[in-house]
């Protein structure tokens, strides 16, 4: 970019910053970031780790998107659940996602789970928090599955079932009474769905559909809206407007014009090219 | 604070720096929630639904926010359910001594006046409360009668408040008042109006977390008030 105003040289600028309290001072609000109020959760079963999530975006209270994603994908072998400020999950993950295809071609090797928890943590404690980014990461790499929590500041967790966002109480208080160590596919996936239906009907932030993604060392499966128990019924009355319902205010017709085009042709000397 | 000094230069403060004390007094909590009244030739319907709710909890999925007063008024309220409770209370016992008094039942249009006053009373500690009354005039038309919290109030054709209100209202006014309509001005019959209300709830239920659970609506016509349920999405 070209300015002919002096240019600062580094650090932050907080033009802004004065503008934006001058504002709030007279009442006006600053602008309000789409928050996933989310349930998200991961276990670890027999084969693997099954991650879940809801699917409602909310801005204050009222619904932004009623089927967002909130798994996001990392690389072949790893996702990412994220909870909080949209923006901040959806580029925080999909920067670290960038970052660790590069890895994995410069290597030759398949990324390890370790690689992105480390990559994810420095990324958000450098950003002290302001990057609203809540994670779940899952990934199977040579080591076995791994189950990370990372906090917006930075710190992380490692254990065999987490949940996060606004629902992480009510899917944990399920996870808590039902989980066992070493369970089968299709036991982990329906207490991952209980979770998150708890999630869905008993916290205000979540809602909608139930995502799933299970990730075992053969394949990774992902299995949007594995249930939908919040179909929207049918409504009671027709809204189709009749023609002729909106007022007219002016009406103008014209025709077209017409634009006659005539070129002139002249001829000049043939260049001389012997 | 003792005085010391620990290097050359260094300004200590000796005093610590006193600040009044804030007591905070927070008497008012929103339990969300949406409710309307549609009034028709004959007829009145007063709906709310009945979730009750906390920032990001559900209370209850069953707390009704309608209170049938007559067999010709009903009372919508949302807004911090405590001072809802209260304040309908209040209106059930000044209805009962107006029985006593003068041997007949309060018309609709003497609660609305009532309710006013209620309100305005406590001006300067308001009941946090959207009110809105519904019922038959005493020509037997259907009346809408809506409230702000302090008392300010007027009769309506059709009225919606709660947390939901900015999203059925302009539903309302296009479908009930035919705002932006040209043709079109017919009256509305009761199944009409119950279709609008059902539809209006279902929809504020998708895009409001506070509303959902069940709608509660309340049918007022001649024969007296008749209740219905219905299943809202609970999520």
């Amino acid at each position: 970019m070209t300015s002919r105003l002096p240019q600062a040289k580094g650090g932050f600028n907080f033009d802004n910053h004065v503008r934006n309290t001058l504002m709030e001072g007279k009442g006006l609000g600053i602008p309000k970031a789409t928050k996933t109020g989310t349930t998200i959760v991961g276990l670890i079963y027999k084969d693997g780790l099954v991650l879940g999530a809801d699917t409602r975006a909310t801005a204050g209270p009222i619904v932004a998107d009623k089927n967002c994603e909130k798994i996001h994908y990392l690389a072949p072998n790893m996702y990412c659940c994220g909870a909080g400020t949209a923006a901040d999950t959806e580029m925080t993950t999909a920067l670290i996602s960038s970052q660790l295809e590069l890895h994995r071609l410069s290597t030759g090797r398949q990324a390890r789970v370790v690689t992105a928890m480390t990559m994810l943590k420095q990324m958000l404690f450098k950003y002290q928090g302001q990057i609203g980014a809540a994670l779940i990461l899952g990934g199977v790499d040579i080591n076995g599955p791994h189950l990370y929590t990372i906090y917006p500041h930075g710190s992380t967790d490692k254990l065999p079932y987490v949940t996060m966002g606004s629902g992480s109480l009510a899917a944990m208080s399920v996870f808590e009474s039902r989980y066992v160590a070493n369970m089968e596919r299709e036991d982990a996936i329906a207490l991952v769905q209980d979770a998150i239906e708890a999630g869905i009907f008993n916290d205000l932030g979540s809602g909608s559909n139930v995502d799933v993604v299970v990730i075992n060392s053969e394949k990774v499966e992902v299995l949007r809206n594995y249930a939908r128990p919040n179909e929207r019924g049918v409504k009671e009355a027709s809204y189709k407007y009749a023609q002729g319902t909106t007022r007219v205010l002016k009406s103008s017709i014209r025709d077209f014009v017409d634009i006659k085009e005539t070129v002139h042709v002249t001829t000049t000397e043939e260049m001389d090219i012997s | 604070m003792s005085v010391f000094s620990t290097y050359p230069g260094q300004v200590i403060v000796d005093n610590p720096v006193s600040v009044p004390i804030e007591h905070r007094f927070d008497p008012y909590v929103d339990n969300g929630g949406t409710l309307l009244s549609i009034s028709g030739e004959d007829f009145c319907v007063v709906a709310a639904d009945t979730r009750q709710s906390e920032g990001y909890s559900i209370n209850s999925r069953y707390v009704p926010k309608s209170v049938k007063l007559s067999n010709k008024t009903v009372i919508s309220m949302g807004g911090c359910y405590a001072d809802c409770l209260t304040l309908t209370k209040k209106i059930q016992q000044s209805m009962e001594w107006y029985q006593h008094a003068h041997g007949k039942t309060m018309s609709t249009a003497a609660v609305a006046q009532m309710l006013s006053i209620m309100l305005y009373q406590k001006r300067f500690f308001p009941f946090y409360s959207w009110c809105i009354l519904g019922g038959l005039d005493e020509e037997g038309k259907g009346a809408v009668y809506t409230y702000d919290p302090v008392g300010s109030y007027e009769r309506e054709s059709c009225r919606c408040a709660g947390s939901a209100s900015s999203l059925i209202q302009p539903f309302l006014d296009n479908q009930i008042g035919f705002k932006n309509q040209e043709s079109n001005k017919t009256k509305l019959s009761l199944d009409q109006v119950l279709r609008i209300t059902k539809d209006s709830f279902t929809s504020a239920t998708e895009r409001d977390i506070y509303t959902g659970d069940y709608l509660e609506i309340f049918v007022i016509t001649s024969k007296g008030v008749e209740v219905q349920k219905m299943d809202l999405k609970k999520d």
